[in-house]
C-alpha cells in the first residue's frame, strides 16, 4: 500500500484543523489536491507535511448571487510551495481581492459541514 | 503535396446537417441526434446501411453508440462514445480519419443531439466536481473561464470591451444567418450592461442554452468523389487535453490548442495564414480570444486588440464563427460538431448571405471542459488536397 485513501485523509486532516499537503520523499515536489502518485513523475513516496500556508492569489472571479445573498470570492491561489487551489478569499469584500494579493490559509467550518480551507489577506505582509 | 502527415485529404466530409436548433420542444435528446444523422446521411446520398462506424457524444447519455445503433437501426463495425466534453466530435472525426484510412470502415456517421433549453430548462454539464473544489460551489463552467479571463486582463490589459467585441462580431455574423437564435443589432455597451455573472465576464461574454443536433458523414476520398457533393478533405486532426479542473492548468492564459493547433497544422502542411475561415467553440468571449491566439491567429496577448479591430467580423481580415457561434447561433451544451457543419457549408459555398467568397480553408476548433481538451480540424476544398 502506498498512499491510502487521500481525499479522505486530507479532509480528514482539515476536520482536526490541520492544512497538511502530499510532498514526495524522494523528489521533495509538492503534491495538491492529494493523489495516489505525484503528477508527472509518478513518484509513490508521499508524507503528508504541514506547508508554510502562505500564498499568492493567481486568478479570481466573483460568483455574483441574488441579492440579498452576499456575492462569494472564488480564487485560484498558489502555494508558496507551487501548487495552486481553488478557493475562497474571505474577510474582505470579493471584488476586492486582485491578483498577486498575498493571502494566508485558515480553516473555517464548510457551509454545511465539516472544515474548509480558506484564505485571507497575508496581514504581516 | 509532399508534406504533411500521411493522412492528409486520405479522408472528407460528404454530408453534413443541423436540426431542431434553438428550440425543439416535445423532442427528445436522442430524436434531435437521429433527425440529424438522417438528414446528413440523405444530403451525402447515402443509406443509414452504409453506416459502418458510429461516433456520438451525448449530454447524458454515456451508452450513447448503443442507443443510437439501435435506433438507427444499423450494426457498426466500430462505436465510440467517447467523450471529452465539446471537443468530442473533433476528435471523432480525427479517429474516423484513422479507422477509414486503415480500412476498419468505409463510412463514418459522427451526430450529436441535446434538448437542454426546452428538456433541462438549463446547461446540463456532465463534468463530475472534484471533491477538493466542491466545498467551494464554483457556479462552474462560467466560473472556471471567468478566472482564465481575469488572469488574461492581469497579464495582457485585456478589457472588458475587447471581450464584448467578441459577442458583438458574433451577434453581427447571425445577424446574416437565418438560422441563428439571437438575432438583431448588439453593441459593446450592450453587452456591458448585461447582469455581471462571474466577474468579468457578463451574461452577454456567456453562449446560448439552446437545443440542437448536428451530424456529419466521413468517408475515403476515394469513395466521397463519386457522392452528391463536393467532397471536403480532412486535411489535419489533431487534440490535446491537459487537465480538467481549471485550477489545475499551468498557465491560466494558454490552453492545449496550442499544442493540437501545432500539430492540426503540421499535418496539413499549412499555418494560420493560409487559412480563409476559422470557426471555433465559444462558450465564452474569453475563448475566442484565447484560441485565436493559441492557434497562432495572432500572438500570445495580442487576442484582445485583435478581436477589438473588427477582423473577425463581417468584413474582417479573419471571418470568426461565421454561423453567429455558441454566442449568437446555438449551444446545445456541447456545441463543437457545428463548428465542423459550419465550415463544411462555407467550403461548398452553401452560407448563403454569411458566405467567405472564394473560402477554400477552414479550420474547425472544439473545446471541452474548462479549456481541458483541445482538438483541432483543418478542411479544405478538393484543389487544396
Amino acid at each position: 500500500m502506498t498512499q491510502a485513501t487521500p481525499t479522505t485523509t486530507y479532509f480528514r486532516n482539515l476536520a482536526e484543523g490541520k492544512f497538511l499537503l502530499q510532498r514526495s520523499q524522494s523528489t521533495g515536489e509538492w503534491v495538491f489536491y492529494p493523489r495516489m502518485l505525484a503528477p508527472g513523475s509518478g513518484a509513490t513516496d508521499l508524507e503528508w507535511v504541514e506547508p508554510s500556508g502562505l500564498g499568492t492569489v493567481y486568478a479570481t472571479t466573483v460568483k455574483r448571487m441574488k441579492p440579498p445573498e452576499p456575492n462569494v470570492s472564488i480564487a485560484i491561489v498558489e502555494l508558496d510551495e507551487g501548487p495552486r487551489m481553488m478557493t475562497h478569499v474571505q474577510s474582505i469584500p470579493p471584488e476586492e481581492v486582485v491578483i498577486g494579493m498575498r493571502v494566508r490559509a485558515r480553516i473555517v467550518d464548510a457551509p454545511d459541514a465539516g472544515k474548509i480551507l480558506i484564505f485571507e489577506p497575508d496581514s504581516a505582509e | 503535396m509532399t508534406r504533411g502527415s500521411q493522412l492528409r485529404g486520405k479522408t472528407a466530409f460528404v454530408g453534413a446537417a443541423t436540426f431542431g436548433l434553438g428550440e425543439a420542444p416535445g423532442y427528445t435528446s436522442i430524436e434531435i441526434a437521429a433527425e440529424a444523422a438522417r438528414l446528413a446521411i440523405a444530403d451525402a446520398g447515402l443509406k443509414t446501411s452504409d453506416m459502418d462506424g458510429l461516433f456520438i457524444c451525448m449530454p447524458n447519455d454515456y451508452l450513447a453508440g448503443l442507443t443510437i445503433a439501435e435506433y438507427l437501426g444499423i450494426r457498426p463495425k466500430m462505436t465510440n462514445s467517447s467523450r471529452t466534453g465539446g471537443s468530442a466530435f473533433l476528435t471523432h472525426a480525427e479517429w474516423a480519419m484513422l479507422a477509414l484510412d486503415a480500412g476498419l470502415i468505409d463510412y463514418a456517421l459522427i451526430c450529436y443531439g441535446s434538448n437542454q433549453r426546452t428538456g433541462a430548462g438549463k446547461l446540463v454539464a456532465a463534468q463530475v466536481p472534484s471533491p477538493v473544489e466542491l466545498p467551494y460551489r464554483p457556479h462552474n463552467p462560467v466560473a472556471s473561464y471567468a478566472l482564465a479571463a481575469s488572469r488574461h486582463m492581469y497579464e495582457f490589459g485585456t478589457t472588458s470591451e475587447q471581450l464584448a467585441s467578441v459577442a458583438v462580431a458574433a451577434r453581427q455574423w447571425a445577424n446574416l444567418n437565418p438560422d441563428a437564435f439571437r438575432q438583431g443589432p448588439l453593441s459593446i455597451e450592450d453587452v456591458l450592461a448585461t447582469r455581471m455573472v462571474s466577474d468579468p465576464l457578463h451574461a452577454g461574454d456567456c453562449c446560448l442554452i439552446t437545443d440542437g443536433g448536428a451530424a456529419v458523414v466521413m468517408t475515403r476520398a476515394d469513395r466521397a468523389k463519386d457522392l452528391r457533393h463536393t467532397p471536403i478533405a480532412l486535411l489535419g486532426a489533431a487534440s490535446a487535453t491537459w487537465h480538467i479542473e481549471i485550477s489545475q492548468l499551468a498557465d491560466l492564459t494558454v490552453s492545449a490548442a496550442q499544442e493540437s493547433g501545432l500539430r492540426a497544422f503540421a499535418q496539413a502542411a499549412l499555418s494560420p495564414s493560409d487559412i480563409d475561415v476559422v470557426n471555433l467553440y465559444d462558450a465564452f468571449t474569453i475563448n475566442t480570444i484565447m484560441f485565436l491566439e493559441d492557434l497562432g491567429f495572432c500572438g500570445k496577448g495580442e487576442g484582445g486588440p485583435f478581436v477589438a479591430s473588427g477582423a473577425i467580423a463581417p468584413g474582417g481580415s479573419l471571418p470568426v464563427n461565421t454561423n453567429g457561434g455558441g454566442l449568437s447561433f446555438c449551444h446545445p451544451g456541447m456545441y463543437g460538431l457545428f463548428t465542423l457543419v459550419e465550415s463544411i457549408q462555407q467550403l461548398r459555398g452553401q452560407a448563403g448571405d454569411r458566405q467567405v467568397d472564394g473560402a477554400k480553408l477552414a479550420l474547425a476548433h472544439g473545446n471541452g471542459g474548462t479549456l481541458s481538451s483541445q482538438a483541432t480540424c483543418i478542411l479544405g476544398v478538393p484543389d487544396t488536397v
